[in-house]
């Protein structure tokens, strides 16, 4: 059975920004810490409900392809983000949508992504849907799915955490 | 504005140097769409994206929107998004399945052949029969090989077995892979977007002198050895494969490492039903085939073939351009192709371990060639050493420009013929 607490949504909305700020900021190792053991990262392409299974994703990182990706992100050949392009986000619509038999949280967010590089300023907008638990007393991501509106026109290059 | 009309190329393309104007100038895009886009055969898309009678995907030729369907005998077209009363688009769906194509605006109603099928209220043509002569517009010219659809706006001209030249036999190479001889393109394509001329993804595709130093990050981090393939010491080998087309061939070290599958980082304990197929399939030479592995191919100018997965280059405006990239998926080796699918999509696109560096250093050049001083990019890495292989082509050791002289001049021989 599935319920909604909503008396989560405070500690619930502080994780969240905790994370975008950690992303935006470019605290790669404050950010990964955010994981679970089990954690999934995943930005689909061509629509949101795709099978990463059979169809291609922008991301879809197992634990340890996140791994990879943040010591490829501290590396100082990642050119793609050295330099780090500036960003701040805003999250919006915060919602928590239900708590599974588990104890894991569904929450659903908006966001929008200012993105600053030499190339020029681009905007990211979309929606975040999350998987949140309890791991000995703190909020983890067990997965994030980036849902991003123009998941299916041509992108600039989006090497950095959204 | 300026034209092309007057351009001496010979003054802007040299044996070992190119004038920077041609990654920048419009007018020079502009006769890049008339005399290579729009006449030579450039590659559409794969039969294998519309499997079923009916199917039908939106591709494209340069900036023309080209829709590719499958009829319901079987037969594929490429017609022109455009309808032929208004000039408004008949397909808005990226893919899908039907027999004909309604025109919002007014109804015409075309087959997925192009024919006119109808149009509504026709007493208002006095009766007048247009069926016949307003069909959807056709790409002039279609052909395939190996599923593989390429089209040009050519009336006529060199057929696309002898465009392609030796490069086929890179696509027979790479469909052998499969055991049951063919792919599938199936994954859906990420766009990633540059704002670069495509000549420099073009270029760089089989640029064997960037790999250790653009993907440095992803190599040290990952422990990769792919930087090795493309190192000082590699036996591997840079080639000319005439008419534009290039490649880096790493055979040479996947046969002195001797191992199958090495080439795709894996071993065959890892993948036993692939190997089993593959030795029912091809007996001996299965041994061969899966130590020497995929070709890593630039088919001038748009179709990029990366041992696991497929580009396509897009030109979009003279500093615009989207590469759209897909897994290649071996019929009959669904557990190869699921492989592939998850390590193709972890390397390349807007986010990719490789691509998103390859992108950075695409931008990046793409403002240095609007420095002026000097005006000139140099091409002249391995002149002293390249040699002709025994069958005829040009070779160069692994990180020479032998590729980028091929592909300039191959260019320079379309837009002088273009006068």
């Amino acid at each position: 059975m599935t319920t909604v607490d909503t008396d989560l949504l405070p500690e619930v909305e502080q994780f969240l920004f905790r994370e975008a700020r950690l992303a935006d900021e470019g605290d790669y190792d404050g950010w990964e810490a955010l994981w679970t053991d089990d954690g999934v990262y995943w930005i689909p392409a061509n629509g949101d409900d795709i099978d990463p299974d059979t169809q291609m994703s922008i991301v879809f990182d197992n634990r340890s392809r996140i791994a990879l990706r943040v010591r490829q992100l501290k590396h100082d050949k990642r050119h793609s983000q050295n330099p780090r392009s500036r960003l701040r986000r805003l999250l919006a619509n915060v919602e928590v949508l239900e708590t599974d038999d588990d104890g894991d949280v569904v929450v659903g967010a908006n966001f929008i992504v200012y993105e600053s590089r030499e190339r020029g300023t681009t905007i990211w907008g979309g929606r975040n849907e999350y998987r949140l638990r309890q791991v000995d007393g703190q909020w983890r991501m067990a997965r994030k799915k980036v849902m991003l509106v123009d998941n299916d026109r041509p992108l600039f290059t989006l090497a950095f955490l959204i | 504005m300026s034209t092309a009309a007057g351009i001496r190329w010979d003054q802007l393309i040299e044996p070992d140097r190119v004038h920077s104007s041609l990654y920048t100038d419009p007018a020079i895009y502009e006769a890049e769409l008339e005399r290579i886009w729009y006449r030579t055969w450039v590659y559409v898309g794969h039969e294998s994206e519309v499997p079923e009678p009916n199917d039908y995907v939106l591709k494209s030729i340069g900036s023309q929107p080209v829709i590719m369907t499958r009829d319901r005998q079987g037969q594929i077209h490429l017609l022109l998004n455009r309808c032929t009363h208004r000039a408004n688009q008949v397909c808005e769906a990226q893919q899908g399945n039907s027999s004909a194509f309604r025109c919002p605006y007014h109804g015409w109603t075309f087959a997925n052949t192009g024919a006119l099928l109808g149009y509504p209220f026709s007493s208002g043509y006095g009766g007048r029969e247009l069926k016949s002569e307003l069909g959807l517009a056709r790409v002039p010219r279609m052909a395939s090989y190996h599923g593989f659809v390429f089209g040009s706006f050519a009336e006529d001209g060199p057929s696309l077995t002898e465009h392609l030249g030796a490069a086929a036999g890179e696509i027979d190479r790479l469909v052998r892979l499969s055991p049951e001889g063919r792919i599938e393109l199936r994954a859906g394509w990420l766009k990633h977007k540059v704002k670069a001329n495509w000549k420099l993804l073009l270029e760089n595709e089989t640029d064997g002198y960037h790999p250790q130093f653009v993907h440095a990050s992803i190599f040290a981090v990952a422990e990769s050895g792919i930087g090795d393939l493309y190192g000082e010491k590699s036996t591997a080998v840079t080639r000319d494969l005439g008419g534009g087309h290039t490649e880096n061939d790493l055979r040479p070290e996947f046969r002195r490492l001797g191992e199958p599958l090495r080439w795709f980082g894996t071993s065959p304990e890892r993948l036993p039903d692939y190997v089993a197929r593959m030795r029912a399939a091809h007996g001996e030479a299965a041994e061969q085939i899966l130590v020497e592995g995929s070709p890593h191919v630039m088919i001038f100018p748009n179709l990029f073939i990366a041992e696991i997965q497929i580009f396509v280059l897009q030109p979009i405006a003279v500093d615009e351009t989207v590469q759209h990239v897909t897994a290649i998926g071996f019929a009959g080796a669904p557990d190869l192709s699921r492989r592939m699918l998850q390590q193709t999509l972890g390397s390349v696109g807007p986010a990719g371990f490789l691509l998103a560096d390859d992108s950075e250093m695409y931008e990046r050049n793409q403002r240095g060639v609007q420095v002026r001083r000097p005006e000139w990019l140099v091409l002249k890495r391995g002149l002293h050493r390249e040699r002709l292989d025994e069958n005829g082509h040009l070779v160069g050791d692994a990180t020479d420009e032998v590729p980028m002289r091929a592909i300039w001049a191959h260019y320079r021989k379309l837009m002088e013929a273009g006068r």
